[in-house]
């Protein structure tokens, strides 16, 4: 039995522990917020969190998160209000939208570690989510204003 | 009137009252109420509920169609429910694709909506004894202005479910209009994607679903010889194995064949795969090989063809003429990649099939789960998710039909996950062009010739077996429509046979046509000594309407419609080029040390769009694309804010096409497989800034989901000769190693 905590919620589970952590949360968890988009951590579409790290899901064997904090974006805010959700909507980030909760999930992770990113950090800690809409001005965009709202006192 | 018009008035009458219609025919069910055609819904508590019959990809279809229909009803859009249509004949066409759904429906939907009202308003106007004439809707209210009152839709919707419905529905002038042209449509689905609680195809969920991945032939046209399954088998969750029937060609949307590893979840029918020792029959295909094949079509462009289009004596003028300047252009195949490979979800039980896909074609999806299955089209419901991306590949429900065969077959509900390998691999490709193009001076330099050869595997190969020229519908986009202000003009198609799926791809054969003739009006300019942008207009020549004689066709699809509807109107080319060269100060470029700047204009799905790309070297002396701007003529848009979300992705999505991406083939077989061989642009490649200008006008509606991205990948070519010299003639520049 494999102990995994997600979102706070500590699941018991018999899986594999060779399974990605990605089919883990949606095929046996039911959680199919995280994306699959290219089964080799080039496309960034799983991205989760662990330990507060963002994460590739899709190469990352469950037991890997055994013991640890995941985080998926079900859980980046309680109530669906997290300053880069937010800025997400208002700015029409979304085209289809598929690969967006990893384009968070990879975002949420670089401003808890660097508050006030550069547009260079910005866009090379997003280089590994691919959106095929082509969103990323808008990606790029939302992300400087909350790092920008945040800034000020 | 259009044959969808007359069958669209003709749905009208079958839908009074309480009877029930529409996807929305389980919701609806408990309720009365008024349903005055299959798109509108307006309970008896007043809540309106408006279907979309077009599949959401990330163009904002169902941010925009239910506005459409919210304005002539007079609703309060942030009241309305969005319900997304099942396939059923009755929506008319429900494939979204071809930048069409506003295009096409505009006039349907408006008065979808615009009957509701009528209804409304008479029931008001009886109860208030007024003519109806003077009455009006807003905000979920009918008004009565000359006595300032008002009743809400609850108060009359009873009433209005008998009357009979309007069969000539008046139309909202435009100056009532509330939500169409506005700039600040809400985002339907965005909060629900920002939480990822946004349903996609893979997303649907059912007691006892099955997951299969397929092993399909590696070639086209290969068959499944002998397998042995019993590794697979053994793995922890896999549960069957199953061979697919073998497709015949034509293609078409058919599954492809091969076998099915059919488990628990996703990770233990990959493992299945990966187990499954499988022998393929052989096939002509094998032969496939991009450098020689390349090497073919350039042959072919080399030689006299089929005419497409033929004005005035182009061979005799290009033989008398004083100089003559001649380039070729290569562009290879492109997988369409959505960002959610292809899958479907379907149970077959009872004699009927349910559907969940990731689907632009719902009603190609029934025929397609039909074929597989032995059903009747309409025992098959397909529900429609979210797309994760489509861009035209899904638009071929080749997967959906790979679902309900196995459903069918074990019983229980499956869903057919494509991997990405999958995905690139066995995609319906855009296909792999060669051009040439020659033009003519007379002795005093002017344009006296024009001659454009091209060839590139159809799309017509995938309906008719060996088919090798495009058919005039494929010809039509950017080769025997684009105004030439020159004497002598001919076009010509050579064969090229397909020997892999050609699909269409986001702006289909205009991103070649768009290409060549883009590239070499720049060429033309540096040979001539002239600005890119006097060239441009000039081949283009004055503002006119360009006759069919002028273009030397006897007639053009035109996108499906009139030319005297929607017209070669030169005078809307010219305007959004003036608009973006003003906008990226193109007169001033010269006096911009850093960068190099390339213009591009093409119109495509009845939207010009111009586009100015200023490139700059990185630090290592990579080409960078810097700024864009782009400016578009699409008529009336209804959805401005998507319309420019989709021209910002459209720029990505050519710089993709400029820079990376590209699948070669080996023996028959896709070289690359994932993002590491297929490249797209990132994050790091996006300009610092994309400035978007869409016109304001009551021209009618043409498309906005396609049309920006052909100009992109010449734009940059152009450019990056301004910038250095360097003048390309095939993409992806990477080939080149200038990216």
């Amino acid at each position: 039995m494999m102990q995994l905590t997600i979102n706070g919620i500590p699941h018991e589970l018999d899986v594999d522990p060779e399974m990605p952590l990605l089919w883990v949360l949606r095929d046996i968890l039911g959680m199919t917020g995280t994306k699959y988009g290219c089964g080799e951590a080039l496309c960034g579409a799983c991205t989760v969190h662990i330990d507060g790290h963002a994460v590739r899901s899709c190469v990352t064997p469950v037991r890997r998160a055994s013991a640890k904090a995941v985080t998926s974006i079900e859980g980046l805010s309680p109530d669906g209000n997290h300053p880069l959700q937010r800025a997400w909507t208002e700015m029409g980030v979304p085209q289809c939208g598929f690969c967006q909760a990893g384009q968070l999930m990879t975002a949420a992770a670089l401003l808890k570690k660097n508050p006030r990113p550069s547009p260079t950090d910005i866009d090379r800690s997003l280089a590994g989510n691919l959106c095929r809409c082509g969103a990323y001005n808008r990606i790029r965009a939302a992300i400087q204003k909350v790092a920008d709202e945040a800034k000020q006192p | 009137m259009t044959l969808s018009r007359r069958v669209f008035l003709e749905s009208l009458g079958l839908s009074v009252g309480g009877l029930l219609i529409g996807g929305g025919g389980k919701l609806w069910a408990q309720t009365s109420g008024l349903s005055p055609n299959v798109f509108v819904h307006i309970a008896a508590d007043g809540v309106v509920t408006i279907v979309c019959h077009r599949s959401e990809m990330g163009q904002g279809v169902r941010s925009t169609l239910p506005a459409i229909i919210a304005d002539e009803l007079g609703a309060d859009l942030t009241q309305v429910r969005v319900l997304q249509a099942t396939g059923h004949k009755k929506y008319g066409d429900q494939n979204t694709d071809g930048s069409s759904s506003v295009r096409r429906r505009f006039d349907d939907l408006r008065m979808a909506g615009a009957v509701g009202r009528m209804m409304l308003c008479t029931a008001a106007a009886r109860r208030w004894g007024v003519d109806a004439k003077t009455c009006t809707t807003e905000g979920g209210f009918v008004m009565h202005t000359p006595s300032k009152r008002q009743l809400a839709f609850a108060d009359v919707v009873v009433a209005a479910a008998r009357l009979k419905p309007p069969t000539s529905p008046n139309l909202k002038p435009s100056h009532q209009r509330r939500y169409i042209g506005s700039p600040t449509l809400p985002l339907l689905d965005g909060p629900a994607i920002a939480t990822g609680k946004a349903v996609f195809g893979a997303d649907v969920k059912l007691p006892g679903l099955l997951t299969a991945v397929m092993l399909h032939p590696p070639v086209l046209g290969s068959s499944l010889a002998s397998y042995d399954a019993s590794r697979a088998l053994a793995i922890r969750g896999v549960r069957h194995v199953i061979a697919l029937p073998t497709p015949q060609p034509p293609y078409k949307f058919q599954p492809l064949g091969g076998l099915a590893v059919v488990a628990d979840n996703t990770w233990a029918a990959m493992r299945g795969r990966k187990a499954l020792v499988a022998t393929w029959s052989p096939s002509d295909n094998a032969s496939y090989e991009s450098s020689s094949y390349r090497a073919e079509q350039a042959e072919t462009i080399r030689k006299a063809c089929s005419v497409v289009r033929s004005r005035g004596q182009a061979d005799e003028a290009l033989g008398s003429a004083a100089s003559r300047i001649e380039a070729e252009y290569f562009m290879p195949h492109l997988s369409h990649a959505p960002m959610e490979p292809p899958t479907a979800t379907a149970h077959v039980r009872d004699g009927k099939c349910e559907v969940w896909a990731a689907t632009q074609n719902p009603q190609e999806s029934q025929n397609v789960v039909a074929a597989a299955t032995g059903l009747a089209p309409t025992d098959v419901t397909v529900n429609v998710t979210l797309l994760g991306g489509g861009f035209g590949r899904k638009s071929k429900p080749d997967y959906v039909g790979e679902a309900a065969f196995l459903s069918q077959k074990i019983g229980a509900p499956v869903r057919v996950q494509w991997t990405r390998e999958d995905d690139i691999r066995h995609d319906y490709f855009h296909t792999t062009s060669a051009q040439r193009l020659e033009a003519g001076l007379d002795g005093e330099g002017k344009l006296v010739a024009w001659r454009h050869r091209t060839t590139f595997p159809p799309i017509a190969s995938l309906f008719t077996d060996g088919a090798a020229l495009g058919r005039e519908g494929e010809l039509a986009q950017g080769y025997a429509d684009y105004p030439l202000d020159i004497p002598n003009v001919r076009v010509e198609n050579g064969p090229s046979k397909a020997h892999v799926r050609i699909g269409w791809l986001r702006s289909v054969n205009n991103i070649h046509s768009a290409f060549g003739i883009n590239c070499f009006i720049d060429e033309l300019a540096a040979a001539r000594r002239v600005d890119p942008k006097a060239q441009l207009l000039e081949v283009l020549g004055p503002a006119r309407r360009v006759t069919l004689e002028e273009l030397g066709v006897e007639k053009l699809p035109n996108y499906g419609h009139a030319l005297e509807e929607y017209p070669v109107d030169v005078a809307r080319m010219r305007g959004v080029i003036e608009r973006v060269t003003a906008m990226a100060g193109w007169e001033a470029r010269t006096q911009d040390r850093e960068r190099g700047y390339g213009l591009a204009f093409h119109k495509s799905f009845q939207c010009q769009t111009a586009i100015v790309v200023a490139v700059k070297k990185s630090r290592s002396g990579k080409i960078k694309v810097d700024e864009v701007w782009l400016a578009a003529d699409a008529g009336l848009v209804v959805n401005r804010e998507r319309a420019q979300a989709q021209m910002e992705g459209a720029v990505l999505f050519g710089m993709s096409i400029a820079m990376y991406s590209e699948v070669t083939f080996k023996n028959g077989v896709a070289e690359q497989l994932n993002f590491d061989g297929y490249r797209l642009a990132r994050m790091p490649d996006a300009p610092r800034a994309i400035h978007v200008d869409i016109a304001t006008n009551d021209e009618r509606p043409g498309g906005v989901g396609e049309p920006g991205v052909p100009p992109v990948a010449p734009a940059i070519v152009n450019a990056v000769f301004a910038l250095t010299g360097e003048r390309i003639r095939e993409v992806p520049l990477s080939r080149a190693g200038v990216v």
